[in-house]
């Protein structure tokens, strides 16, 4: 027999669901089925169900092959690392939930270590930007029940968000868009032909790495200034309709991907993204949203927040808390190679970085906390396999609108396994044990 | 002007931070109260004197006291940070935010710089004789004042972000410039004598940049305003110029609205 639990919060992407349908054994041991969630999203619950997984850690031996240790022993040799560093770096954190960042930066504190969440190659740019200009935005509840004009800029919600157009943006019928998304206008900033933008009522194909000028020719036209016959691309006429468009909509929302974070201009692209939406808080009702990835980035950034007064690339080393990308990010540091030894969680740099800081955390020693085999494990001397979060254990997580919102465990992880925190709490206890606090 | 020689005798393993090499931390100690300074090796305290020999005695003054760094400095970090006045020559590349606020005096290094040189400094005259990284004399992050003044001269090149959020001083560059030139700048000059690419003078409020060379797209916010002749930097020449950013914020003198001055030479 089985059992169906609803309102289930998916722990895949920042659009954070809240409505899945999951269906468990009666004894709670194993899941069945999931639905309401998107592909990838059903494919993260049941990927914890992989006859394969690991269930114990496991340790390099001399000649490349894993051996399997306890949880103690690689509490002890992550611990050990952790002390003998000069300058740790501990990044991730974003596949986790809060109750496990927060317990890291006690250690990241304890240790004197960099602090770096996944947002280093994803929206770090981003909080670079809000803390240059501020940021006017909203919670999507708003977006879903007040905005008429949706404007995706370099992002492709229908593949790297599936259910942000559904739930949020375009689709739902609101308390004051009762059409649906008759009543909206969808307007797509990309230079590719994407799923997203073959559905926009504008498509406006930018030169790559040419968003910085068309942002700012939407400034110009909303001043009425003149600009020249073409911009990034797009001829003049056209920037005007849309900024018209723009300043008549009866609340617009700019949500943007890495299309606009990590090319030419990076932190600039947003920054004038944001000054654009200000500008349009001069006429109408403007908001800005960063389309954040991981399912807890967001916490991450805002635990650090709250601790260290920084989102990301977070310097203890000096014993009080500094903050400068370009230096303090992950990848200047492995490639400069300024840290001594890596600590991975909830997070696979090894698929994501680029080769020369992958092949200095080969060189380093390395730990890797993730659920999963990843391309990061082929690097790491440990790598202690753990409880899916949102799957096995509940926690906090916040939205990419920066909405905490609780997870929840739906189904027991395999005998004998622990949760991040849990790891986490037992390096701590450990490094307070060598450092005599 | 007295003279204090360090050279470098010991690699660190990672990198060094050595905000304490300014004629401001020396003055009026003697060798071994130098050599007793910190410097930093990631979460370790070190001594000055266990990376760097000590030879010379520094002035009762900051003014009064030049230092001169030798070795590879290639791995050292801050150098001649928050100095107020006296000199210091780094006789070799050194690594990021060399002359970082700093207030007075003259900071020269012989070689390149690396990323966050001369960043929100206020007076004084850095030069260096190689290329410069990115950032150089802007804001640090979240503030929203780069350089406010003094001289800072790049034989070379400079990367990207150039004078961002700059407010006052003067800064030369030889060869060419990355993206980024002036971005938000709100006073001060930005000279180039080589190539800009793109995005100069986005988000500029007032202020000028000079540009010799050629820019290889222009932000749409500057309009072409007329031709005029310029002596800069030595150089006289006709430059056309060019008022912007017209979709920026703009304040009002005499009436009149202030726009960000950008010039090109014909």
């Amino acid at each position: 027999m089985s059992k169906i639990i609803t309102d289930v919060v998916c722990p895949f992407c920042g659009t954070l669901c809240d409505d899945l349908e999951v269906t468990v054994s009666d004894d709670g041991k194993k899941l069945i089925d999931v639905s309401n969630a998107c592909a990838i999203g059903a494919m993260k619950f049941l990927h914890s169900q992989a006859d394969d997984r690991l269930t114990k850690p496991r340790m390099r031996n001399e000649d490349g092959s894993w051996r399997d240790v306890s949880y103690e022993e690689a509490a002890d040799f992550s611990a050990k690392m952790l002390a003998n560093s000069k300058k740790p770096l501990m990044y991730g954190w974003s596949s986790t939930n809060c109750e496990a960042q927060s317990v890291g930066s006690t250690i990241g504190e304890l240790i004197g270590a960099q602090m770096d969440n996944t947002a280093t190659v994803c929206h770090g740019t981003t909080l670079i930007a809000v803390q240059d200009v501020g940021v006017p935005s909203c919670t999507l509840g708003e977006v879903k029940n007040r905005a008429d004009m949706i404007i995706y800029w370099g992002g492709n919600p229908a593949h790297a968000h599936p259910r942000h157009m559904s739930r949020y943006s375009m689709y739902p019928r609101g308390f004051f868009t009762a059409k649906g998304h008759r009543g909206r206008t969808l307007v797509v900033v990309d230079p590719r032909d994407t799923d997203s933008a073959s559905i926009a009522d504008i498509h406006l194909k930018v030169e790559q790495g040419r968003d910085y000028e068309l942002l700012s020719a939407l400034r110009v036209a909303f001043r009425g200034e003149v600009l020249p016959d073409v911009v990034a691309g797009i001829p003049k006429e056209k920037i005007y309709e849309v900024a018209e468009k723009m300043k008549k909509a009866r609340f617009g929302v700019i949500f943007f991907g890495m299309g606009v974070t990590q090319t030419l201009s990076k932190n600039h692209n947003i920054d004038i993204a944001i000054q654009v939406t200000r500008d349009l808080n001069e006429y109408t009702k403007f908001s800005i949203m960063p389309m954040r990835g991981h399912y807890n980035v967001t916490g991450s950034g805002e635990v650090w927040g709250w601790q260290f007064g920084f989102p990301f690339c977070v310097d203890l080393s000096r014993g009080f808390a500094r903050y400068n990308p370009g230096e303090s990010s992950s990848n200047d540091l492995l490639v400069r190679g300024e840290v001594d030894s890596v600590f991975v969680i909830g997070s696979d740099p090894g698929a994501h970085f680029p080769f020369g800081s992958v092949k200095k955390m080969n060189e380093i020693p390395c730990v890797c906390v993730d659920p999963h085999i990843t391309p990061t494990t082929v690097v790491a001397d440990l790598h202690v396999p753990v409880a899916f979060v949102g799957v096995e254990v509940g926690g906090c997580a916040y939205r990419m609108d920066s909405v905490p919102i609780e997870t929840h465990k739906v189904v027991d992880a395999p005998e004998g396994m622990i949760t991040d925190e849990e790891f986490l709490n037992m390096v701590l206890e450990r490094l307070q044990k060598i450092k005599g606090v | 002007m007295k003279k204090v020689e360090l050279t470098i005798k010991q690699q660190p393993e990672l990198y060094l931070e050595t905000e304490n090499i300014t004629p401001d931390a020396f003055a009026g100690k003697s060798a071994d109260e130098i050599a007793a300074l910190n410097v930093y090796e990631g979460n370790v305290t070190h001594k000055l004197g266990d990376f760097f020999s000590i030879a010379g005695t520094p002035g009762a003054t900051a003014a009064d006291t030049q230092i001169v760094v030798n070795g590879n400095l290639e791995r050292v970090k801050w150098i001649g940070s928050r100095m107020t006045a006296g000199e210091v020559v780094v006789e070799s590349s050194m690594d990021m935010y060399a002359g970082a606020f700093m207030a007075g005096g003259k900071l020269l290094i012989k070689g390149n710089a690396g990323h966050f040189t001369g960043l929100g400094m206020t007076g004084g005259e850095l030069r260096i004789t190689g290329n410069a990284g990115n950032y150089l004399g802007a804001a640090y992050r979240g503030d929203w004042r780069g350089m406010q003044g003094g001289v800072l001269r790049v034989n070379g090149n400079a990367g990207s972000d150039v004078g961002s959020f700059m407010r006052g001083g003067e800064i030369i560059i030889g060869g060419d410039a990355d993206v980024h030139v002036g971005t938000h700048q709100e006073g001060g000059k930005i000279v180039v004598k080589g190539n800009a690419k793109s995005k100069v003078g986005g988000q500029m409020v007032k202020g000028e940049i000079i540009v010799f060379g050629t820019i290889d797209v222009m932000m749409p916010g500057f309009a072409h305003r007329d031709n005029v002749d310029l002596e800069v930097d030595g150089t006289k020449a006709t430059f056309k110029r060019y008022e912007g950013d017209l979709g920026e914020r703009h304040p009002k003198s005499k009436g009149a609205v202030v726009y960000g001055q950008l010039y090109i030479k014909q």
